[in-house]
């Protein structure tokens, strides 16, 4: 069970941090929700991962650690609140910068930095 | 009411916040309703404050258990000399920024003076809590209301730059989490007096993943507080925010300076075993690149907003020097400097606005164009700012620095942290009358200026005055307030009062 935690935590995380480096906007959130996803799965398996433990006392043999439980949901609601503004923003700056890329201008195309043989430009 | 005087800084303006958003005070038409509550809500809190200082330097510091559940459970929120000197320090901040805001920068936007009291509570929350992953909500508290309050007054360049601050912070929140997953996985607590009890029990392959949790959360504070080479943020951020946020946000980065003095001096203090001290090796390079690097953009700066975002990175690298130093001298030197630079930081950007003001087009470019309406005024303003800034007697600065010099004791420190300080306020000096000569003497000739509409208004003067006078003030009572700084540092290094005061001894055993 940790293997395939640990692979399914680990490719979350690769993947979040790949869409990050991206150009756009959209793929950057994208990759900030992968991220959180990752980041709460990684915090749950902090108070050791268990079967058939319940997280009160006395209600099963097992018991599991409760705080890890709380720090997860937490976590979650403060990403989710977290993307849904960074979701608006992108849009707006959408809407005020004219393109959708992060740094807010088009990267310079290298194929035009060469002048045709027309001369102008 | 004082059973709870520990968590007043918190619940003012949180409700007060909310309540700003209610009938009588909500809608766009009833500013001047909001305004006195906004203003009699930062008398509240600064009242507040101060009676946290006097019962903290009367009777110790204070644990406060929400909810009453007992340390190590529970979330608590722990007040020493040095949180109640910050949350005074934050909430004399908030007062002049709310003051300079009432010139009309806070009628851009409905939820000007609500969304900065939620920064407060975020602030001061990251001042008082004493436990990781409530210090990560606080974070956020005050995150989301900066982001909002970044793009206050709107415009191409503020989303531009809120773009890049909002995913640069989402990621560093990530890492945050990660570091704080890490360390309870390893150390069972989330509450700093308890880690700072179990990291030196800790066998030899747990201190290795207590260290990479370490060294996450380093990276955190590091992003908070613009540390090299995680500053790239600052000066875009800080020069296209409208001036009383950006004077609010100068002491954003003080909150990452704190955490890093507070969860490594003791959590990874000196009793912390194998994992003593040990970003300490990370720290000395990169504070002293944090001043040059800050410094080498103070010169090259086009404008005066950008200028003053560069000298924060200064003070922030002048901080971890005296974090680096690692004694209670350096550091209770290094908090002495930490409230000067935050008033002169905060104070130079209302001022570059008000400048900007009454240039016209080239606002607070340093190009040639219409000549200051109210030069004598502004000026002496500038000189105040720009001398105690660069660390000249009689004003804060030079205090501040004197002591940090002082406090490098060995001989390589010495070397070091003279020749960097000294070399830096220097180039400062430079950089600043540069600045000044260009935008007060070299004026294009006959443009008319009579136009009374350009005058600096008395909520702007206020505002800025208010910043301006404590840095005298400040140099004036020197004595009796790094007296309070010692006693401060002191309280922080003593990992052992701190223990005592969470009643974890028991634990221990």
């Amino acid at each position: 069970m940790e293997t395939v935690y640990v692979i399914c935590v680990g490719v979350l995380t690769f993947c979040g941090v790949f869409l990050c480096l991206r150009a756009r906007t959209f793929s950057v959130v994208i990759g900030l929700t992968m991220l959180s996803y990752a980041v709460n799965l990684f915090l749950f398996s902090s108070g050791r991962l268990n079967l058939d433990g319940a997280a009160i006392l006395g209600m099963a043999e097992q018991y599991a650690d409760p705080l890890p439980q709380a720090l997860t949901l937490t976590a979650i609601v403060i990403g989710f609140a977290m993307i849904a503004f960074v979701v608006i923003l992108a849009i707006r700056a959408r809407a005020d910068l004219g393109n959708d890329f992060v740094d807010g201008k088009e990267p310079s195309d290298t194929s035009k930095l060469v002048m045709p043989k027309g001369g102008k430009e | 009411m004082m059973l709870h005087l520990a968590i007043l800084p918190l619940l003012i303006p949180m409700l007060g916040g909310l309540l700003m958003l209610l009938p009588p005070f909500a809608g766009a038409e009833r500013y001047q309703i909001r305004r006195v509550a906004a203003l009699v809500l930062m008398l509240v809190q600064i009242a507040c404050s101060i009676v946290l200082i006097l019962t903290v330097l009367k009777g110790g510091a204070i644990m406060y258990a929400v909810g009453d559940w007992q340390p190590p459970f529970g979330i608590i929120l722990y007040v020493d000399q040095l949180s109640a000197m910050l949350v005074a320090l934050t909430s004399f901040l908030g007062l002049a920024v709310t003051l300079y805001s009432f010139a009309g920068s806070d009628r851009l936007g409905k939820y000007f003076h609500p969304l900065v009291q939620f920064q407060l509570v975020g602030i001061y929350g990251a001042f008082l809590t004493n436990d990781l992953f409530n210090l990560f909500v606080f974070f956020e508290v005050l995150l989301i209301a900066s982001y909002t309050l970044l793009v206050h007054g709107g415009g191409k360049q503020k989303t531009g730059a809120n773009v890049h601050y909002v995913i640069l912070n989402l990621i560093g929140s990530s890492i945050f989490l990660f570091a704080l997953g890490t360390l309870y996985g390893v150390t069972g607590t989330l509450n700093i007096a308890d880690m700072a009890l179990r990291i030196p029990q800790l066998n030899a392959s747990e201190q290795l993943i207590a260290q990479a949790g370490g060294a996450m959360t380093l990276i955190v504070f590091g992003l908070k507080s613009a540390m090299l080479p995680l500053h790239f943020w600052l000066p875009r951020t800080y020069s296209v925010a409208s001036a009383p946020v950006a004077a609010l946000f100068a002491i954003m980065t003080k909150v990452g300076v704190y955490c890093i003095f507070r969860v490594y001096t003791v959590v990874y203090g000196e009793q912390a075993g194998e994992l003593a001290n040990m970003i300490q090796p990370w720290i000395w390079p990169l504070a002293i690149l944090s001043i040059v690097m800050g410094t080498i953009g103070a010169l090259a700066s086009p404008n005066l907003r950008s200028l003053a975002g560069n000298l924060v990175i200064v003070s922030v690298g002048t901080l971890l020097i005296a974090f680096a130093l690692r004694t209670p001298e350096a550091s209770a030197a290094g908090f002495l400097y930490l409230i000067h630079s935050t008033l002169v930081t905060a104070a130079l950007f209302l001022i570059a606005d008000m400048l900007s003001q009454q240039r016209g087009k080239a606002t607070d470019y340093f190009v040639i164009a219409r000549k200051i309406k109210q030069q004598g005024l502004l000026g002496i303003m500038f000189i105040i700012a720009a001398m105690a800034v660069a660390g000249l007697p009689p004003f804060s600065g030079f205090l501040g620095k004197l002591v940090i010099l002082q406090a490098a004791t060995g001989n390589d420190e010495r070397i070091w942290v003279w020749s960097v300080i000294l070399v830096s306020s220097l180039a400062t000096i430079i950089a600043l009358s540069r600045a000044g000569t260009t935008l007060f003497w070299r004026a294009a000739p006959g443009q008319d200026n009579s136009n009374d509409e350009l005058n600096v208004s008395k909520w702007q003067l206020s505002g800025a005055l208010l910043l301006l006078v404590a840095s005298p003030v400040l140099a004036l009572f020197g004595a009796s307030v790094i007296e309070y700084t010692n006693s401060a540092a002191a309280q922080l290094h003593d990992t052992q009062y701190l223990i005592e005061i969470m009643n974890l001894d028991g634990g221990a055993k």
